[in-house]
C-alpha cells in the first residue's frame, strides 16, 4: 500500500460527495483525503450524496461526511467537532466521517466557515452555536423532506439515530434516502438544540478518527506529503534576527550530484535538489556570509536590563481599584518579589516544512498549518495570484503549540517554486527551526502586597514589564499602551482584595514573539500564583484555605480548587523531602487547578511524582480527549519549567536541537490525574491551553514545602534547590 | 547504486552511501511513516529496525545497511495487528501522532526482547521524544500489549 494522499476534486459542488474515507479503508478522511484542484487518476469524488449545507453531506448509503473548520494537531477537533454537529444532526456515528474544509471555498464563499485559525483554545468554545446549528439545520430538513414524501405534518416526526420515523403510523425511512430532496428545501431560519443532558454523542469519549493512521505511519503530515515532479529544497536564514546574506560561494555547489539551484528568500538561501539530503548538505557548503546589522550587539544580559529598568516606569494602568498606596503602607505585613520568565520555543516534533507549486497562474501549498485561510493568503501573495486561484492542502500537524499559527515557512516555499518553476518541498533542519521561531515573550513581574494582622490579604500590586506579542504581530490590538496577552492571569483572575493595582510596562526586543500554548498565562500563572502562595505563608495560612478565602462567591473557582485539593489529598502527611503545592488559574473561557506531589533529594534533585488536574471547561464533548489534553498540557509544561529557555548571544538564539533544548521523557513522567469539574451552565471554555498555566506555580509550590526554597525565576535547571 | 532490504522488499536507490537512512527510505522509496525530528539522534522520530533492533536512523549512513534487514513502521504489520498497535488504539495514545511511529518501533522490540516488561524496563527502553506528551498513555499501552498490570 502506498501513502499518497489520494487526490480528489476540490470543486465542492453541492452533489458532490467525496467517498475516499471509505475507500482508505479505514473510516478516515483525515490524511488520505487532500482535496486538490485537479482531477487525477486517484481522484474517488463521487456524485452519491447531497449537500445539506457547507458543514456536511450524506451519502445514499447513510455515510455522513462532516466538515471540520480547524487543524488537527493532536487536539482532537477534527473527532470532536463532528461530535457536535452529529448530536443535533441526530445521525449513526458509526455512520460519519470528518474531511477538512476547503480553505479556497471559505476564501470564495465570504468566509463560509466562519474561522480557520486554529488557536486560543477556541476550536469547541468558538463555535459550538454554529456547529450545533449546522447539525440542527439539516436535521429538520430531513424530517420535512420525509414528512412531504409521506404527505403527513413534520410535526408528527422526529429524527433518531439516522432515520425520520413518523411518530404516529411508526413508518422510518434512512436519512441516505431522503437527503437529496432534503438539500432542495430551504433551511429552517430557527431551530432548537438539544439540552445537554439528552446528549448521546457529545459528551462521550469516542475514539479519535485519526489515531488507527497513526500507529501505522500511514497518517499524512505535511512533510509526508508527494506531488509528481517534486524537488526538495533546504534552508538558512541570517541566525540574526533581522539580518541579511551579505555574500554565498554558489559556485562551490555547481555540479554537485543533484544540485538544481540556489535561490535567495528574505534573510537568506534555499538550496533545490533532487533529494532533500542533496539540499542539505550543499547548502552547508555554499559559506554564507551575513550581514548581521546592529541586533549583533544584543545579548541576554542587556535584554535582562533592559527589562529590570521597567519596572522603574509608571507603565499602562490596567486595573486599579480601592488605593493600593495607602492600604500597604497600612498593612501589617508585607511581602514584595520580583520574578522572571525566559523566552520559550515551541518545538514541535515536526520541523517546519510546505510543498509548493506555482503553475498557470495558480498557486497550490500542501502544509501543516493552524490556520489554513492564512496560509492560503500567503500563498496566494508570494505567488502574486489572487487569493480565489489559490489552494490550501491542509496536512496533519507534528505539534503546533501556537508556531504554526505563522505562515513564514509557506511564503518561503511558494517564493522557491516560483523561481524554480517546478514543485518543492521545502524542509527546515531542527536548528533552523529552534533559532527561528516566535517565541513565549521574555517578561518579569514586580509584586508588593499587604496582608492585615489576620493575614487577609487587602493590597496587591503586580507590575508585568515585558515584550509584547500584539506590538509584534497585531499592533492595532494594544489599547491604552497595553497588550492583553501580556496581562493574562494576572488581573482577569478573581481574588477579592480591596486595593490593587495592575500594570504593564512595554519593553520589546528584536527577538520575534508569537503565541505559545496559553500565551500570557503561561507566565503570569506562575508568577501570580506562587507569589499568592507567598502570601498564604506569610499569613501562616493552609495555601488552599487561603485562597478559598479570597474566592468568596466564586463557586466554580471553589469547586475546582476544592476538586483538585481534595483528589490530591491535600493535608495527608507526607515523607521527608516531600511536599504538595497546588495552583489555580482561569484562561481561555476556563478554570483549571493543579495539586503537584513532589520529592527533593538531599542532593537537589527533583522528582515531580503525581499531579492531579481539575478542569471546569463548561461543557465536555469528548471526556478522554479532554484527560488527553490536560495530560499533554502537565508534560508541555514541566518541559519548560524544568528546562525551557531560549537564550540570546551576540543577536541569535543559542540552543538548536534537543540536547541543548531539553525536554522531558517518559522515564520522568508524573502520574497524571484528570477530573473534570463541570459547571455546564451558559459558558464553554477552552481545552488544549487552560491545563498548562498553574502547572508550574503547583510544582513550584510544592518544592517550597519540600525544601523551604522559593523559585522566582525559570527554569529550575538554573536552580540550585536542595533544602534551604 | 546501492540495495538495501526494506519490509522484505530489496530496492535499488542512487544515492551516496554516506546519506542517512531516514532520509533513503523517505525520498527515495517513499516510505514517509518514518519521521525526521532532529537528526542527531536525539529524539527516535526516525527509528527503524536493523535486524529487529531499534535504530535511529538519521545517523545511520545508508552505505553501512546494505546487507541488512530494514524494517519500518510501514513493514511491522500490514494490518495495524501487532499487540503494540491495537494497544495504541485501545489506549488512545497519539496526539499529533508524528513521533509515533518511532515510539511504536521501540515499543515492539521491546516486546519482542522482554515479553513482560516492568515500569522499569519501560523507562530504559523509552527515550523517544513525545512533544504532546503521550508518555503516560504510552506506559500503559505497553502493559495492555504485553498484559501485565499497570
Amino acid at each position: 500500500m502506498t501513502h499518497m494522499p489520494q487526490i480528489t476534486s476540490p470543486k465542492l459542488n453541492r452533489r458532490e460527495f467525496i467517498a475516499t474515507a471509505a475507500a482508505a479503508g479505514g473510516g478516515l478522511a483525515l490524511g488520505f483525503h487532500m482535496p486538490a484542484r485537479r482531477p487525477a487518476a486517484a481522484q474517488t469524488a463521487m456524485p452519491i450524496g447531497a449537500e445539506l449545507n457547507a458543514w456536511l453531506m450524506i451519502g445514499t448509503d447513510d455515510t455522513v461526511v462532516i466538515r471540520v473548520h480547524r487543524s488537527e494537531m493532536g487536539q482532537g477537533s477534527f473527532t470532536a467537532i463532528p461530535q457536535l454537529v452529529a448530536e443535533e444532526l441526530e445521525c449513526d456515528w458509526s455512520k460519519v466521517k470528518a474531511e477538512f474544509v476547503s480553505a479556497n471555498r471559505h476564501v470564495r464563499e465570504n468566509r463560509l466557515y466562519v474561522n480557520l485559525s486554529t488557536g486560543g483554545s477556541t476550536a469547541i468554545r468558538g463555535s459550538h452555536q454554529y456547529l450545533r446549528k449546522a447539525g440542527a439545520t439539516a436535521r429538520e430538513m430531513l424530517i420535512q423532506a420525509a414528512a412531504q414524501g409521506w404527505s403527513v405534518p413534520a410535526g408528527e416526526c422526529a429524527a433518531e439515530k439516522g432515520f425520520v420515523v413518523h411518530k404516529t403510523s411508526g413508518r422510518k425511512i434512512n436519512f441516505g434516502a431522503v437527503a437529496e430532496a432534503a438539500a432542495k428545501l430551504t433551511p429552517p431560519a430557527d431551530v432548537k438544540f438539544k439540552p445537554h443532558t439528552e446528549w448521546k454523542i457529545a459528551g462521550q469519549s469516542f475514539p479519535r478518527f485519526d489515531v488507527p493512521s497513526k500507529v501505522d505511519g500511514s497518517a499524512v503530515f505535511g512533510l509526508d506529503v508527494k506531488v509528481p515532479d517534486m524537488v526538495y529544497a533546504a534552508v538558512m536564514t541570517c541566525p540574526v534576527f533581522g539580518g541579511k546574506v551579505k555574500s554565498y560561494d554558489e559556485a562551490a555547489i555547481k555540479g554537485r550530484k543533484g544540485v538544481i539551484g540556489v535561490v535567495p528568500i528574505p534573510s537568506g538561501v534555499a538550496v533545490v535538489a533532487e533529494h532533500y539530503w542533496q539540499a542539505r548538505t550543499a547548502l552547508d557548503e555554499l559559506s554564507i556570509e551575513w550581514d548581521e546589522g546592529e541586533n549583533a550587539k544584543v545579548s541576554s544580559a542587556t535584554i535582562h536590563e533592559h527589562l529590570v529598568k521597567g519596572t522603574e516606569e509608571a507603565g499602562a494602568k490596567v486595573r486599579h481599584e480601592g488605593n493600593f498606596d495607602e492600604a500597604f503602607a497600612k498593612a501589617a505585613k508585607k511581602v514584595e518579589a520580583e520574578y522572571h520568565v525566559p523566552f520559550l520555543d515551541h518545538a514541535c516534533m515536526e520541523p517546519m516544512n510546505c510543498t509548493a507549486r506555482v503553475s498557470g497562474g495558480e498557486v497550490e501549498v500542501w502544509v501543516s498549518t493552524q490556520n489554513a485561510e492564512a496560509a492560503l493568503a500567503t500563498a496566494a501573495e508570494a505567488a502574486g495570484v489572487p487569493p480565489d486561484k489559490a489552494f490550501v492542502h491542509l496536512a496533519l500537524l507534528g505539534g503546533g503549540f501556537g508556531r504554526r499559527g505563522r505562515q513564514d515557512y509557506v511564503a518561503q516555499a511558494v517564493l522557491v517554486a516560483k523561481a524554480i518553476n517546478r514543485p518543492v518541498k521545502l524542509v527546515w533542519s531542527r536548528e533552523e527551526d529552534i533559532r527561528h521561531g516566535f517565541y513565549r515573550p521574555i517578561s518579569m513581574g514586580k509584586l508588593r502586597a499587604g496582608l492585615d494582622d489576620k493575614g487577609v490579604p487587602v493590597a496587591y500590586a503586580h507590575k508585568v514589564v515585558g515584550q509584547s506579542i500584539f506590538a509584534y504581530l497585531l499592533p492595532q490590538l494594544i489599547k491604552d499602551g497595553w497588550d492583553r496577552t501580556s496581562m493574562d492571569g494576572t488581573f482577569d483572575q478573581p481574588y477579592k482584595i480591596p486595593n490593587v493595582k495592575f500594570d504593564y510596562v512595554m519593553r520589546n526586543t528584536h527577538v520575534p514573539v508569537g503565541f505559545w500554548r496559553s500565551v500570557g498565562s503561561s507566565g503570569n500563572a506562575f508568577i501570580t500564583e506562587s507569589f499568592i502562595d507567598e502570601l498564604a505563608h506569610a499569613a501562616g495560612k493552609d495555601p488552599v484555605e487561603f485562597r478559598r478565602a479570597a474566592l468568596v462567591g466564586e463557586t466554580s473557582w471553589l469547586n475546582c480548587l476544592n476538586m483538585a485539593a481534595e483528589k490530591a489529598d491535600w493535608g495527608k502527611p507526607l515523607p521527608k523531602g516531600y511536599g504538595r503545592g497546588i495552583a489555580i488559574n482561569q484562561s481561555f473561557g476556563s478554570i483549571c487547578s493543579h495539586a503537584a506531589e513532589v520529592s527533593v533529594d538531599e542532593q537537589g534533585r527533583l522528582r515531580v511524582h503525581r499531579v492531579v488536574v481539575a478542569i471546569d471547561c463548561g461543557y465536555a464533548v469528548n471526556p478522554d480527549n479532554i484527560a488527553a489534553q490536560l495530560e499533554s498540557c502537565v508534560v508541555y509544561g514541566l518541559s519548560a519549567l524544568l528546562y525551557g529557555e531560549i537564550t540570546i548571544k551576540d543577536g541569535r538564539v543559542e540552543q538548536g536541537n534537543f540536547d541543548d533544548y531539553e525536554v522531558i521523557r517518559l522515564d520522568q513522567m508524573p502520574k497524571v490525574e484528570v477530573h473534570l469539574s463541570l459547571t455546564q451552565g451558559s459558558w464553554w471554555g477552552g481545552v488544549g491551553e487552560p491545563g498548562l498555566a498553574s502547572l508550574a506555580p503547583a510544582v513550584c509550590n510544592a518544592i517550597f514545602q519540600a525544601t523551604g526554597r522559593r523559585v522566582r525565576s525559570l527554569p529550575l535547571k538554573n536552580h540550585d534547590l536542595r533544602s534551604a | 547504486m546501492i540495495e538495501l532490504k526494506v519490509n522484505g522488499t530489496v530496492h535499488k536507490v542512487d544515492a551516496d552511501a554516506d546519506t542517512p537512512l531516514l532520509w533513503v527510505l523517505r525520498d527515495h522509496i517513499g516510505l514517509t511513516g518514518t519521521k525526521y525530528g532532529c537528526g542527531i539522534a536525539q529524539c527516535g522520530a526516525c527509528t527503524v529496525h536493523i535486524n529487529g533492533k531499534p535504530t535511529r536512523s538519521c545517523v545511520t549512513p545508508v552505505g553501512s545497511v546494505r546487507k541488512e534487514a530494514v524494517t519500518t513502521i510501514e513493514g511491522l504489520t500490514p494490518d495495524r495487528s501487532h499487540p503494540i498497535q491495537k494497544a495504541w488504539i485501545a489506549e488512545q495514545v497519539p496526539q499529533c501522532g508524528y513521533c509515533q511511529s518511532g515510539q511504536i518501533m521501540v515499543a515492539a522490540s521491546l516486546l519482542a526482547r522482554k515479553a513482560k516488561p516492568t515500569d522499569s524496563d519501560i523507562e530504559q527502553a523509552m527515550t523517544n521524544i513525545c512533544r504532546c506528551g503521550t508518555y503516560q498513555r504510552i506506559r500503559k499501552a505497553i502493559h495492555r500489549a504485553a498484559g501485565t498490570k499497570v
